[in-house]
């Protein structure tokens, strides 16, 4: 499971060196059950169950900062959205449903919101 | 033809765990020349030295070839182990079974054959090897120490008090350093003026020891025991002689706009300037940029309102030419520019500064005289945050691979200092490791801790963001609780990484000393020649090798000296007869050869040649061996084959190949 | 000065004024944007995962078509502007994508990441110049205080986007200067506006968005300017702490150009 999570994410997670500074930038922080420091430690020690049932990898805004500020170049963000890439890629694990989304729609909302959402949420 | 011994190391298991050393010395047995060989757990230590000279005593060798360590580890044991032996030196050669391959190999199989063939090589080649003389060159008994902070003035200090000449060269005004520039010292808090001010007085007033400030190194050319080199002594617009440091002209200048560097920019100097009050030599100098009379050819104040008359705005940039036997390079750091870290609000805030400048604002003779306030507003802090490694263990492109070890020291003096001056503010620290190895180091740590009250947090900041009514909301996580932290800071101090002094790849470059990637001095053995660079006669005082605090710095700059003192209490040196030697023969004069050689070793003279009964003048290159450093340029360069490298013949090291090859 | 030009789905419907005004103000700088033929949406992700490739084609087929006429590709929307270049930089850089993304497209030639992606805003600062802009301006926006909400997309991660300093750009508040107006800086112009999440998470967009927007409240800043539709709808669905319009930074060149109410074509 390391090894698949490594190569889709193209991320080496030894090169952090736990200094917390994506845990530190990410605006999601609080609505994180696995932090994105612990994210990394915990593709580390291969506890891939807990990241496919974590809350964290709907809660992930993909804004890059953690990406951006990374002293080591890990990249914290692609291990989540691979992570949250192997969840949706299974039949019937959708993030959300199009019968879910009629509910949430508004006049003004643009595509662009849909799109990504569906992209983000669903295979 | 020779009679050769061949001698193969286990090195313990370093290379027997992985090279089947008794199948080389059968296979080496086998080889043209070999008359003896055998294999010894150290051949290094003094029972395997007497096997060599026991080996040529009965076996009447000629040429001796050692499998072992790195040629640059133990060359020169077994070239005198040899030498004791009735044997020329130069005629060991050493087969590298070691770093080349015992140490990069798993499989037996594969160390063992490699080994084989590289003993095969190297027996090769000494079959070709000829007996070389060294020759002799003067040591001028004379130091050049480059950079004048703490490093620079203790390896002066002490070449000077061992009887020997030193001069130091400086590019600021004066000589005193970063140190100068710090308030207190950890461990001990001893003020850091109180203790550097007497060394540099020391310095200028020592009958050996000749400072140049101001000054920079042009030129360097020679080699160990005898450089030639320029020293550039820019302008200073004062004469030294008739200036009696009254400080009037300074006061005077009406242009008093530019950042004062001792200062590090937090506080304007003027055009005409000492650096700071206890600079050595206390004489000011015009910064032609930022001058008025440079500029527009109008002002002469500071000239009308000198007693001694010591304004001089003639000047020139002066070239002075020294020899010297040995140079040291003690060019010391700079923090890093922090333009790619804005995460941080460095450039956006004022309240935002570096560790470097929060020990001028804690100083007595800084922009606040001492005061810890904002330098916004000038309010007094209560909160104050700081933030260790900013740009330290960083491997993207903004900051530093390497950890810049001084900064989880010194924060732990300021907060502690900070929390002794200033009870009620409160001192926050985000770290991601506490490094303090060193004598009462940790301890000082904890004190600042346990009985100093400063809030360590494991954890990083993310980002500073100053608000609209000047304070400093400061978002970092705490690890070990697990959670955000949102902080609000009327300070923030950045622990900035810290490189190398911009100029130090320049004076590499001149000394062909070589650097790292970081432009880190490289010495010539990490861990056994620690102070002395590769290139012979160049020796490294301070953070220019690499990150170190004042004790370790100071240790060092005595080390440096040491070496440097070995080198000048010698009449002569030996000098390495693997020098380049040109055919006249096969000369054809077209000076290819000269133009690449890095030391200018190779000259042209007009010379009568007797080419097979035919007398003719003809331009043919010739080698002064004491310049030549034997690198071997001119023989890949030389068109028509005419130049070779003695002890590393073109014959021998085709031999070599088609020994490996066979 | 003639580029292609991408403008992407949200730009033909809910964001068409970013669309339009651009458009009109591309004339009156005398920029002429090409739009590329039988453009697709772009995904409006970029897929991190590195096996993703099917997502990627949509912005290889742009960048090809715009390969094909020689012409750099002009994007306006942030979302847009950060897949494609994203895309490029990775069929310009990653061989196995690169590879794969051919296998699929079976082009004549193969695309190698050879056009140049440039977003609108890096179009009038690097083609144009904001000197020349502000020669343009006929109506310049005086007195105005308006502070640039960058969002994410456009800035981060910089190695690949090389737009502007991630942490503190300023590509927006040289715009705004160009158009007469006063640029207001705020910490949380690069912070996220809670992108996709509104979607479900209506509390903490909330939240997040009240944050921005009082943080550019608190400098000072009487409005808004972005480059991104979510960002915009975002801004101004989910604030109603702060009186702060939100408009399109196209919107405002074109007011300054004078040239907002001109009837297309």
């Amino acid at each position: 499971m390391q090894e698949q999570v490594k190569t889709i994410s193209g991320v080496n997670p030894y090169k952090c060196m736990k200094c917390g500074k994506c845990s530190a930038s990410c605006p999601s922080f609080n609505e994180m059950d696995i932090k994105p420091h612990q994210f990394v430690s915990y593709v580390l020690n291969d506890d891939l169950e807990a990241l496919l049932n974590s809350e964290s990898i709907k809660q992930c805004l993909t804004c890059f900062a953690c990406v951006e500020r990374c002293p080591r170049d890990v990249k914290p963000g692609n291990l989540i959205d691979t992570v949250r890439q192997m969840v949706v890629r299974k039949r019937g694990a959708e993030l959300l449903s199009p019968e879910e989304v009629t509910q949430l729609l508004d006049p003004e909302l643009p595509q662009q919101l849909l799109v990504s959402a569906f992209r983000r949420y669903r295979r | 033809m020779q009679r050769i011994g061949v001698f193969v190391c286990h090195c313990g298991s370093n290379i027997a765990a992985t090279v089947d050393v008794e199948k080389v010395v059968e296979y080496a047995k086998l080889e043209p020349g070999v008359v003896h060989a055998e294999d010894y757990q150290y051949m290094c230590s003094e029972a395997g030295q007497m096997k060599i000279a026991e080996a040529v005593k009965d076996k009447n060798l000629t040429g001796i070839v050692v499998c072992s360590c790195s040629p640059r580890m133990h060359e020169t044991t077994f070239r005198n182990a040899a030498k004791r032996a009735g044997i020329n030196p130069y005629m060991v050669e050493i087969a590298n079974i070691r770093e080349h391959c015992s140490w990069i190999h798993k499989d037996i199989e594969e160390g063992t054959e490699k080994a084989v063939i590289l003993a095969r090589a190297a027996i090769a080649k000494v079959n070709l090897n000829a007996p070389l003389e060294p020759g002799e060159s003067r040591v001028t008994k004379r130091a050049l120490v480059i950079g004048g902070g703490i490093a620079g003035i203790q390896t002066a200090l002490d070449i000077a008090d061992a009887g020997y000449e030193v001069d130091i060269v400086e590019k600021t005004p004066s000589i005193g350093g970063r140190m100068s520039q710090l308030d207190k010292t950890f461990p001990t808090l001893d003020c850091s003026a109180c203790i550097l001010t007497p060394k540099m007085v020391e310095a200028a007033a020592h009958e050996k020891v000749n400072i140049y400030t101001y000054s920079e190194v042009d030129k360097v050319s020679g080699f160990v025991g005898d450089f030639t080199v320029d020293i550039k002594k820019k302008a200073r617009s004062v004469d030294m002689d008739k200036c009696t440091g009254c400080g009037v002209c300074s006061e005077k200048c009406p242009m008093k706009k530019t950042p004062s560097e001792f200062n590090r920019g937090l506080e304007n100097r003027s055009a005409i300037y000492t650096p700071f009050a206890q600079a050595i030599p206390n004489v000011p100098v015009i910064d032609r940029e930022n001058c008025i009379m440079f500029k527009t050819g109008k002002c002469g104040v500071c000239s009308k309102v000198c007693q001694a008359g010591a304004i001089d705005y003639e000047q020139q940039d002066e070239i002075i030419t020294e020899n010297y036997g040995a140079i040291v390079v003690a060019t010391g750091f700079d923090t890093i520019k922090l333009d790619d870290f804005d995460e941080y609000a460095y450039n956006q805030s004022k309240d935002v500064i570096t560790s470097l400048e929060l020990e001028r604002v804690m100083n007595a003779a800084g922009p606040t005289k001492g005061h810890l306030e904002r330098l916004s507003d000038g309010k007094a802090p209560k909160e104050i945050v700081f933030i260790q490694c900013v740009g330290s263990r960083d491997v993207t492109c903004r900051g530093k691979e390497y950890c810049s070890k001084i900064c989880c020291m010194y924060t732990a003096k300021h907060a502690m200092l900070i929390r002794d001056k200033y009870p009620d503010v409160n001192v926050t620290v985000f770290y991601i490791d506490v490094r303090t190895p060193g004598k009462n180091f940790d301890e000082f740590y904890r004190r600042a801790v346990e009985e100093y009250q400063v809030n360590y947090i494991k954890g990083q900041v993310g980002k500073v963001m100053p608000q609209a009514d000047g304070k400093l909301l400061v978002q970092g996580v705490d690890l070990l609780d697990n959670r955000q932290i949102l902080k609000e800071a009327d300070m923030v101090v950045l622990a900035t990484a810290i490189e190398p002094e911009a100029g130090v790849r320049k004076i590499a470059t001149m000394l062909t000393a070589s650097i790292d990637t970081n432009d880190f001095l490289t010495e010539a053995h990490p861990k056994l020649r620690p102070v002395e660079s590769p290139t012979a006669g160049v020796f490294l005082s301070g953070v220019c090798q690499g990150p170190k605090d004042i004790p370790e710095t100071v240790a060092q700059a005595g080390a440096a000296a040491v070496k440097a003192i070995g080198l000048l209490a010698k009449d002569k040196l030996m000098t390495n007869p693997c020098t380049a030697k040109a055919d006249e023969l096969l000369c054809n004069g077209c000076s290819t050869c000269a133009n690449v050689c890095p030391y200018g070793a190779i000259t042209y003279e007009e010379k009568e040649i007797n080419d097979h009964g035919i007398r003719e003048n003809r331009r043919v290159a010739a080698v002064n061996t004491a310049l030549c450093q034997g690198c071997g340029a001119c023989t890949v360069t030389c068109p028509s084959g005419a130049m070779d490298l003695q002890g590393f013949s073109n014959r021998q090291i085709l031999a070599e190949v088609d020994a490996i090859c066979r | 000065m003639t580029y292609s030009y991408y403008p992407g789905c949200t730009l033909k419907t809910k964001a068409k004024d970013l669309d339009v005004y651009a458009r009109r103000a591309a004339i009156a700088l005398g920029i002429e944007l090409e739009e590329i033929e039988e453009w697709q949406c772009c995904g409006g992700v970029y897929p991190l995962a590195t096996d993703e490739i099917a997502s990627k084609l949509s912005s290889v087929r742009a960048l090809n078509a715009a390969k094909e006429k020689g012409q750099d590709l002009v994007t306006m929307c942030s979302a847009c502007h950060h897949v494609i270049k994203r895309v490029n930089d990775d069929m310009a850089n990653v061989s196995d994508i690169q590879m794969r993304a051919n296998n699929y497209m079976e082009l004549e030639e193969p695309y190698q990441g050879e056009t140049s992606v440039i977003h609108f805003l890096e179009l009038l600062r690097d083609k144009v110049g904001f000197d020349k802009i502000k020669e343009k301006v006929v109506n310049p926006l005086t007195g105005r205080k308006i502070g640039a909400y960058y969002g994410c997309l456009l800035l981060r991660p910089s190695k690949v986007m090389a737009f502007d300093n991630a942490e503190n750009p300023s590509i927006m508040e040289e715009f705004i200067k160009a158009i007469g107006a006063t640029p207001v800086v705020y910490p949380l112009r690069n912070e996220c506006c809670g992108g996709y999440i509104s979607l479900k998470e209506e509390e903490r967009t909330q939240d997040m968005v009240t944050k921005i927007v009082e943080s550019a409240g608190g400098a000072q800043a009487e409005s808004l300017i972005t480059a991104c539709p979510l960002c915009l709808y975002n801004l101004n669905k989910n604030n109603s702490k702060v009186d702060m319009p939100v408009y399109y930074f196209t919107e405002l060149l074109a007011e300054a150009l004078g040239v907002k109410e001109e009837v297309e074509g």
